[in-house]
């Protein structure tokens, strides 16, 4: 893709505008439309477009797959963690209510985390799958 | 503080453990975490249990919302006694895992295999804890995706075309069941499995309502593999590593023929399963079809982990016409059976898990002369066979003694003739391997195979003794079988 300077040059710009837009998704999600999951593929979108136009050796170098596979489990401990403090604080398991004073506080901050941690392990699968097909064959060579 | 939340902790720990192992990246922790946290669910479900049998159901709201709105997770007896088949058999079979998965899978990939492990049992004991009828879906999702990958995990290279084909039959069962569950909530407006069983008998003469429950019925037969729905089940057991053949064979399909009982007597009522609907005229035949038919097949197998399969098969027969048989003494050997072959396969599959780790091979030709060459596990072998078969002493005699018990209170001797011809069959194909182990001399130029070693033994031996343990005092097992059927039967009358 060296040659395709319109396809470099658009990619970059385009690159960071797709990656607030999920953060926007993610952040957005308990008041409107979005959530974690759509967040997640969106902000995996901008690193698949990057690997796309600029190979998967550059891709690599940015997110090395040991630092995916990482992220993959840090967003379900951190869905399950925040079940976990929950209970410890003596809610029931995913009672965000408990998280703050004001229970309100408590549900909103719940959801957020969870959101997150749904986004983080959603974004970390995409770019898994990607690596794992753009690198089929590859180890042979 | 512990005791109110056993019901979440149930599903917790085995999930907050599958990330971790993905964390610790090598081997060894991953395995002693898993082991631990699986002993962990195991203590968990025996404390649900007996919670149960002291106070009756428990009911905890997930997030502290009421149901029906909120996600309610409901044990009576009978989802605490599946809970804690799956968990017993997984705690068994986890510290047979370690030389096994060492044999078998890459150790690049083992704590990757440990952590797919724990999410499907995540998935499995939530099937069976949940109350909500959604949230089976969830499970049954996590449960089926991360079995696919076990199975896919296997050396041989057609268990990836194994694991696809369960893939594509798994994912219609799941479609099938998410349509139901769709039409019964377009119809009552609740997903809660008691709110439904509330609501549906005002709408229970819509076509609608009838096309929900043909949907939920074949859509989970395909995930327990009733008969014809069976054919995705030979070959993934198959060429599954030996530790997934084991624990999927004792468990996946129990915790669906246990969904199956749900959506019959809780969701559905007998009233309108057996008497409206008249399930029992399609499902009876299917039952004896398969019992017959699979055990028939099991004999021309070559593969003893084909063998077993294919009577797994057959068993599902079992459960599946104690259940349509929709009296008491039926169900409650539906239910036996559910725990009983559960240690009876998971047992013969330990031991074949023993021979391939030591012979490389469970092809029935190579195993010539192994009775003398592997003498604890060929035992452990002949055991289980005379559980799978029912002799007297052994579980396997429990079940159908309490199935021909069924048969006979409705009259219908035909049954239990067929459940007797059904077993000879059984005694063919475990003479056949047993034949070959003990009566045949090894070939010239065998390679020298040793004894499997203890700690796969161990395992091995502790599941076959508790057939002949549970063979003898059935209290604990026929005993809840029976009051978990009356529950069932009684509490949707």
């Amino acid at each position: 893709m060296r040659h395709h300077l319109v396809l470099r040059v658009i990619a970059k710009l385009l690159i960071p505008f797709i990656l607030v837009f999920a953060l926007y998704v993610q952040f957005h999600g308990d008041y409107g439309p979005g959530g974690g999951f759509q967040a997640g593929v969106i902000f995996a979108a901008g690193f698949i477009l990057y690997g796309l136009i600029f190979g998967l050796d550059q891709v690599r170098k940015v997110v090395p797959p040991a630092v995916v596979e990482v992220l993959v489990a840090a967003g379900v401990l951190l869905y399950a963690g925040v079940g976990v403090a929950s209970l410890l604080l003596g809610g029931n398991y995913l009672d965000y209510g408990v998280l703050r004073h004001d229970p309100v506080h408590g549900q909103h901050l719940g959801i957020l985390l969870i959101e997150f941690g749904v986004g983080t392990t959603v974004a970390a699968v995409m770019i898994t799958i990607f690596y794992n097909f753009a690198g089929r064959g590859r180890e042979g060579r | 503080m512990i005791a109110e939340h056993l019901p979440a902790l149930q599903v917790v720990i085995p999930l907050l453990a599958a990330p971790l192992c993905v964390l610790l990246r090598r081997p060894g922790p991953a395995w002693a975490l898993a082991t631990a946290a699986s002993w962990a669910a195991f203590g968990v479900a025996v404390l649900l249990l007996i919670a149960v049998l002291e106070q009756g159901v428990l009911s905890y709201h997930l997030g502290g919302w009421e149901p029906p709105w909120g996600i309610e997770y409901r044990v009576d007896l009978a989802n605490a006694f599946v809970l804690l088949i799956v968990a017993a058999i997984s705690a068994v079979v986890l510290p047979f895992a370690r030389r096994s998965v060492a044999a078998e899978i890459p150790e690049e990939k083992a704590y990757l295999f440990y952590s797919m492990y724990l999410l499907c049992l995540t998935g499995l004991l939530g099937i069976a804890i949940t109350g909500d009828a959604f949230n089976v879906f969830v499970f049954l999702e996590i449960s089926s995706l991360s079995s696919y990958v076990l199975i896919s995990l296997g050396k041989d290279r057609r268990a990836l075309t194994a694991a696809f084909q369960y893939l594509i039959m798994g994912t219609i069962g799941a479609t099938f069941y998410l349509i139901g569950v769709g039409l019964l909530y377009a119809m009552t407006g609740t997903l809660n499995m008691a709110d439904l069983a509330q609501r549906l008998p005002a709408v229970a003469d819509t076509r609608t309502v009838h096309a929900a429950f043909a949907f939920l019925v074949i859509g989970i037969g395909v995930k327990a593999a009733a008969f014809p729905l069976h054919l995705w089940l030979p070959n993934a057991y198959c060429y599954a590593p030996s530790v997934v053949t084991a624990f999927l064979a004792a468990t996946a399909t129990k915790v669906s023929i246990y969904v199956l009982l749900r959506i019959l007597f809780t969701v559905f009522g007998p009233v309108f399963s057996f008497e409206a609907i008249e399930f029992d005229l399609v499902m009876i035949p299917l039952a004896l079809a398969a019992m017959l038919l699979a055990s028939t097949t099991a004999i021309f197998q070559n593969n003893v982990k084909r063998l077993l399969a294919y009577s797994s098969v057959a068993q599902i027969g079992y459960m599946v016409l104690g259940i349509s048989l929709g009296s008491v003494t039926g169900v409650t050997a539906g239910i036996v059976h559910l725990f009983n072959h559960a240690m009876i396969k998971g047992g013969l599959f330990l031991a074949m898990g023993c021979v391939f780790v030591m012979l490389g091979s469970v092809q029935l030709r190579d195993m010539a002369g192994l009775g003398r060459r592997m003498p604890w596990t060929m035992a452990a072998f002949v055991i289980g066979g005379l559980s799978l078969i029912g002799v007297p002493a052994t579980t396997g005699f429990i079940s159908k003694w309490v199935l021909v018990q069924a048969t006979l209170e409705r009259g219908q001797w035909f049954f239990a003739v067929l459940i007797l011809a059904s077993s000879l069959l059984a005694l063919v194909y475990v003479w056949r391997v047993v034949e070959v182990a003990y009566f045949r001399p090894a070939p010239e130029g065998a390679a020298e195979v040793s004894e499997a070693p203890l700690a796969m033994l161990i395992p091995t031996w502790l599941l076959i003794l508790a057939n002949v343990y549970f063979g003898v005092d059935t209290s604990l097992t026929l005993g809840v079988a029976r009051r978990a059927a009356e529950t069932l039967l009684g509490g949707a009358a």
